[in-house]
């Protein structure tokens, strides 16, 4: 601990990592209504159906906690929590690989819509029914995007009477929603633009999915008609906040992926007997488990520390963000690997809920931007320039 | 309540009635023990003020600003890090008067004679031997005799106390027959002698114990609970080394970007990719040991706290491997083998070979990674243990 030691002036901002009462209260509502109706052996009967996510469970989770307006503001109908509390309900659901769009609608989209004109009636109007988890709302772009990743000119053209043409690929949530916030290229330049998607022009082709409890759509926009939301640079700086918002909460579904199956790894090794022994007895085992450990328990620090620079607005968020993105999303997908090699056999069925976690870590280590993407953009943060 | 407003009027009241810029060194610092700044968790008229220990920030940034002079905790890491934690949690109270102020100012350093030949990793096997000088009952008040042989012991040749474990009761399993004191380094019957290390000076030793006499007052903890009060020690010890308060690119990595920063000459894509990968773990180690220290703003580090030091280690020994091939042709020549007998430990301190050498220690001093990974699994997963042979044996008839 070095007490006494004088320390350097240069501190990194000071970030709260623990968790709040508040947090721990959202964190037994939330994870008592996962545990009754979102277990594993539900969450993999529910694959085999066509449904786009488990509407019941949405409904309990997002209106009854009101877990879906946490990031809105009250005046605007939301609870007026923050990034920290999202975050919270995100490590519950990793943990229950839970199949909602709390990160597309509750996040993504509600963070997008934020950043526009919210004085505007429509906008309002909006924001209150995805807070209200009365609306599914989803931000069109490929799930991969990492935050400044659409500098580039859209893949979606919109023409002066606002009808967009275009197409948004590997979309999350995409047959869920309800309402749609597409980036697209205006008259005028980069523009967000507003689409329903039950309205004519609009056509989602679902694909088959790595992780079946996210699932996917590409989007095609064929003169469909959308509302003008945001323009220019606005329109950008809010695309850019909502990928950055959702890059940083989504280390928080990592941690919980990587907790439940770290728990499971544990519980397993401790009851399983070969050799006359726990399996978790023997040392090779106990050293790659208490490795894991480490890698949770650092996971968790990375996770919380971006929930609290998002919560806080600290102009530090983007470091926060990139580190905890880089660091979270391979140890989601090593705890998972592991959980699945330390089970045996057991491991590899489709009966075990192993690997809904060791696909939903592999597909979230894609979504938001890669661990590479996110050390590129480090790299240029704190002035590690490449070569 | 001590808060932070109260903790900055005071630090203002000492720089006041104690101007850095006129005051010697030594007197600043006790003045400093004495006004409750040197370590706030402490217990008042301890150094402390009984406040959250992450409080200690707010003092030191203050006394920074003013140029105070500080304790220098390179030279007396082991005192401040072991030495005070487990006084402070099992001295009685004239052993805490007498002790925590010299320790805390750095007046007298101090060393851990815990490791011995036979007992390095199976600490609890130990050989030393303490016996009642009068055959005398506990309680009697007879000194007790020491003798046996310590080995490792870092900072012994500058040391004026150490803590010490021995064995006072053979008849009993290891764990049960140990007893734990400070013990007089300039006894007559303490010889230390210098043992040279890979990076070519000698900063730990091999100390011979004969016939060192050792006042009962001088015993922490009762007789036969010397274990007990060593897992205190080891705890701290692992937080010590591993979980330092540090700024943003503070300690190796720092000197590692640094380099990156001055040589782009050197710079190749395989180095930028490892080196970034390398700063978001050392970014997250700072993060975690942050987050432990608001975990635990008083009572004593847990289990948790030896990950740290596991995570120190391995990173502290991947950077400074990849500052020395960084370095290229500069990294092929070291900047002095000559034996001396250092002021203290620096582990990022002179050039990029030593620095690289002396982060091998990191995975040992302390618990090596081996053993610390052992106890993460066992008592924070609460895996089960190993099978064990030495459970319950007297220690006098393990094989040996
Ligand atoms: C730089 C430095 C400074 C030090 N300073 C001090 C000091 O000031 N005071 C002091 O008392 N000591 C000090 N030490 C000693 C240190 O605590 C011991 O070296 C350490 O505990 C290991 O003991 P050992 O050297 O006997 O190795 P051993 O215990 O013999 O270990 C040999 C190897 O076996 C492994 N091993 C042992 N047991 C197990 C197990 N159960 N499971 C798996 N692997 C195992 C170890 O991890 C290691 O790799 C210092 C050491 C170093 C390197």
């Amino acid at each position: 601990m070095n007490d006494g030691t004088t320390l350097p002036a240069a501190m990194a901002p000071d970030p709260d990592l623990l968790y709040s009462e508040d947090e721990d209260a959202l964190r037994a509502a939330v994870r008592s209504l996962l545990a009754a109706r979102s277990d594993p052996a539900t969450v993999l009967a529910g694959l085999q159906s066509d449904v786009a996510y488990d509407t019941g469970l949405w409904h309990s989770l997002a209106t009854e906690i009101g877990t879906a307006g946490l990031l809105v503001p009250e005046k605007l109908g939301g609870a007026g929590a923050t990034a920290r509390e999202a975050a919270v309900v995100l490590e519950e659901i990793g943990r229950a690989v839970a199949p909602v769009p709390y990160l597309t609608s509750a996040v993504l989209a509600v963070t997008a819509l934020l950043g526009c004109e919210h004085d505007r009636a429509d906008v309002a109007a909006s924001l209150a029914a995805l807070a209200e988890g009365r609306t599914v709302g989803v931000l069109a772009v490929p799930l991969p995007t990492a935050p400044g990743g659409l500098s580039g000119p859209a893949s979606v053209r919109a023409d002066a009477g606002g009808a967009l043409t275009g197409r948004v690929t590997s979309v999350a949530d995409a047959a869920a929603a309800e309402l749609l916030l597409v980036p697209a290229q205006g008259p005028d330049g980069p523009a967000l633009y507003a689409v329903d998607p039950s309205a004519g022009g609009v056509r989602t082709d679902t694909v088959t999915p790595l992780d079946l409890t996210r699932p996917l759509g590409h989007l095609t926009f064929d003169g469909a008609p959308g509302r003008l939301l945001a323009t220019g640079d606005r329109a950008g700086a809010t695309v850019d906040r909502a990928l950055l918002t959702g890059a940083g909460l989504l280390a928080s579904e990592q941690l919980g992926v990587a907790e439940w199956c770290l728990a499971e790894t544990v519980r397993h090794t401790a009851e399983r007997t070969q050799f006359g022994r726990p399996v978790g007895s023997f040392q090779a085992l106990k050293h790659r488990m208490a490795a894991l450990w480490l890698d949770v328990a650092s996971a968790r620090a990375a996770a919380r520390n971006a929930a609290d620079a998002l919560a806080t607005e600290s102009p530090d968020a983007p470091v926060a963000v990139a580190v905890a993105q880089s660091y979270c999303a391979p140890v989601a997908v090593r705890v998972a690997e592991e959980c699945v090699q330390l089970h045996g056999g057991i491991g590899m069925t489709w009966e075990h809920p192993a690997h809904l976690y060791l696909k939903r870590a592999k597909s979230d280590e894609l979504a938001l931007g890669s661990p590479g993407r996110h050390r590129e953009a480090l790299a240029g943060l704190v002035g590690i320039a490449a070569p | 309540m001590t808060d932070a407003d109260d903790l900055r009027r005071r630090t203002a009241e000492l720089l006041a009635a104690h101007p850095p810029a006129i005051t010697g060194r030594l007197e600043f610092l006790r003045a400093r023990f004495d006004a409750g700044l040197a370590w706030v968790h402490f217990p008042r008229g301890l150094g402390g003020l009984d406040a959250p220990r992450s409080l200690q920030a707010v003092v030191d940034a203050e006394l920074e600003a003013a140029g105070a002079p500080g304790n220098d905790p390179g030279r007396i890491g082991i005192g401040l890090g072991m030495a005070a934690p487990t006084i402070l949690r099992f001295g009685a109270d004239e052993q805490k008067q007498r002790f925590l102020r010299p320790l805390w100012t750095g007046e007298e350093v101090w060393c851990q004679l815990f490791s011995e030949p036979g007992a390095g990793s199976d600490l609890a096997a130990l050989a030393t031997r303490a016996v009642r000088e009068d055959g005398g009952e506990a309680g009697s008040g007879g000194d007790w005799i020491v003798d046996g042989q310590k080995v490792w012991t870092s900072s012994a040749h500058l040391a004026r106390w150490a803590i010490l474990i021995a064995r006072t009761d053979p008849g009993v399993p290891k764990h049960r027959g140990i007893s734990y004191f400070v013990c007089d380094m300039t006894d007559p019957g303490v010889e230390v002698r210098p043992l040279r290390q890979i990076t070519g000076e000698a900063e730990f030793n091999e100390v011979f114990l004969t016939g060192v006499r050792i006042p009962d007052a001088h015993r922490l903890g009762a007789v036969g609970e010397g274990w007990k009060v060593a897992q205190t020690t080891l705890m701290n010890e692992r937080v010590a080394i591993g979980g330092a308060r540090m700024p943003r690119e503070g300690g190796m990595i720092g000197v590692a970007a640094a380099d990156w920063r001055a040589r782009p000459e050197l710079r190749t894509h395989d180095l930028h990719q490892r080196l970034l990968k390398l700063w978001v773990e050392a970014e997250v180690a700072r993060l975690t040991g942050e987050r432990l220290r608001q975990q635990m703003t008083k009572g004593q580090p847990g289990p948790e706290g030896s990950g740290m030091k596991l995570a120190f280690a391995r990173l502290a020994q991947e950077i400074s491997g990849w500052e020395v091939e960084f370095l290229a042709e500069d990294g092929l020549t070291y900047d002095d083998w000559t034996m001396r007998r250092p002021d203290g430990v620096d582990f990022t301190g002179r050039e990029a070979g030593y620095r690289y050498l002396r982060a091998k220690g990191n995975s040992i001093e302390g618990g090596t990674s081996e053993v610390l990974l052992n106890i993460v699994a066992e008592r924070v997963l609460g895996l089960p243990p190993e099978p064990r042979t030495d459970k319950d044996v007297a220690w006098k008839d393990l094989p040996r």
